[in-house]
């Protein structure tokens, strides 16, 4: 069992990513988690606003119960399947990130400076809204996120995919290099 | 009964998402900062299995379980719509150290703020399509 209870290698869980999308396939579905944020948005009412999210959101339920199944799996895995709630990024990562005024990083999975209810305030929310919308904004745009795009759409060699991911780093590096200076210190 | 396999498979790519570290915001920073191998190790080595999964596919003409050949149904692809969206994406997917796969396993991790992102992501979702007939595609 300790082996499980371990974080996991990349080698063992990058092939079982793979292994998820084939299953998809082979229950006759296409793998890619930002759809549900349209499904979500239709089940809203957002239909009455916007044409688009009139189309019928329970031909799509298979997608929002996979999605439900990732919730599942985050309670599992962080109250059954795990002895240890720390990260172990690396030691310039840490420092970097105490530059930024991240203090502990990596002794959990999210910083508590961001992602805690008591540290909840104007600019908190603000980043969580923005990082949010920029993230459902872009994904519909270039039709996928990580998982359509980075995994799927690369292992079927389509280009559109290999343009978007590209699109990723580019923008994951210029928050990463250029804004996160000017939003943390 | 019929979609009790996309619980349970969503639930095992849960599992994986939050065993292998990939949930983590710290993951994401350390990727896009150079400084670890583990983030490129899951993709690449996702990819390259799932290249040689897909090869597999189509070369074997699987069947899928309703007994249809398994259908590989393409992108939209579009002159700027994939590098514009990506880019986007991008910045958000750093600002927030989560893509929209994590954004659940995180509320199963218990880590609520990561609601205010969905809802952020939702809205994200919905104004691409309000605005989509003036964007260049």
């Amino acid at each position: 069992m300790d082996f499980i209870l371990q974080p996991w290698a990349w080698y063992v869980s990058g092939p079982l990513i793979a292994l998820s999308m084939f299953l998809m396939y082979y229950f006759g579905k296409r793998l890619g988690i930002s759809s549900n944020l349209e499904i979500l948005c239709s089940m809203s009412g957002a239909g009455k606003l916007v044409e688009y999210f009139k189309f019928d959101w329970r031909k799509k339920k298979w997608n929002l119960i996979f999605m439900l199944g990732l919730i599942l799996g985050g309670f599992l895995s962080s109250n059954y399947l795990s002895n240890t709630n720390t990260v172990a990024i690396s030691q310039q990562t840490k420092t970097d990130l105490d530059d930024l005024g991240f203090k502990n990083a990596g002794d959990t999975y999210m910083p508590t400076e961001i992602f805690s209810v008591e540290n909840l305030n104007l600019k908190t929310i603000s980043i969580l809204l923005i990082a949010g919308f920029l993230v459902g904004f872009g994904a519909r745009y270039a039709g996928g996120c990580t998982s359509g795009h980075a995994i799927v759409g690369l292992s079927m060699l389509e280009m559109p995919s290999l343009i978007s991911v590209i699109g990723f780093f580019i923008g994951g590096l210029t928050m990463t290099w250029f804004i996160y200076p000017l939003i943390f210190n | 009964m019929k979609y009790l396999k996309f619980f349970l498979t969503g639930t095992f790519f849960g599992i994986i998402l939050s065993k292998s570290e990939a949930i983590s915001w710290y993951r994401i920073f350390e990727m896009f900062k150079f400084q670890s191998f583990h983030m490129y190790g899951i993709i690449g080595s996702a990819v390259v299995i799932g290249i040689i999964l897909v090869l597999i596919m189509k070369k074997a003409k699987l069947k899928n379980i309703n007994g249809n050949e398994i259908e590989f149904t393409p992108k939209k692809s579009g002159k700027y719509r994939n590098i514009l969206g990506g880019i986007i994406f991008g910045l958000g997917w750093a600002l927030a150290g989560a893509c929209p796969g994590p954004f659940f396993v995180l509320i199963g991790k218990g880590i609520l703020p990561i609601l205010i992102v969905i809802f952020g992501a939702m809205i994200g979702a919905f104004s691409y399509h309000a605005t989509k007939n003036k964007l260049p595609h």
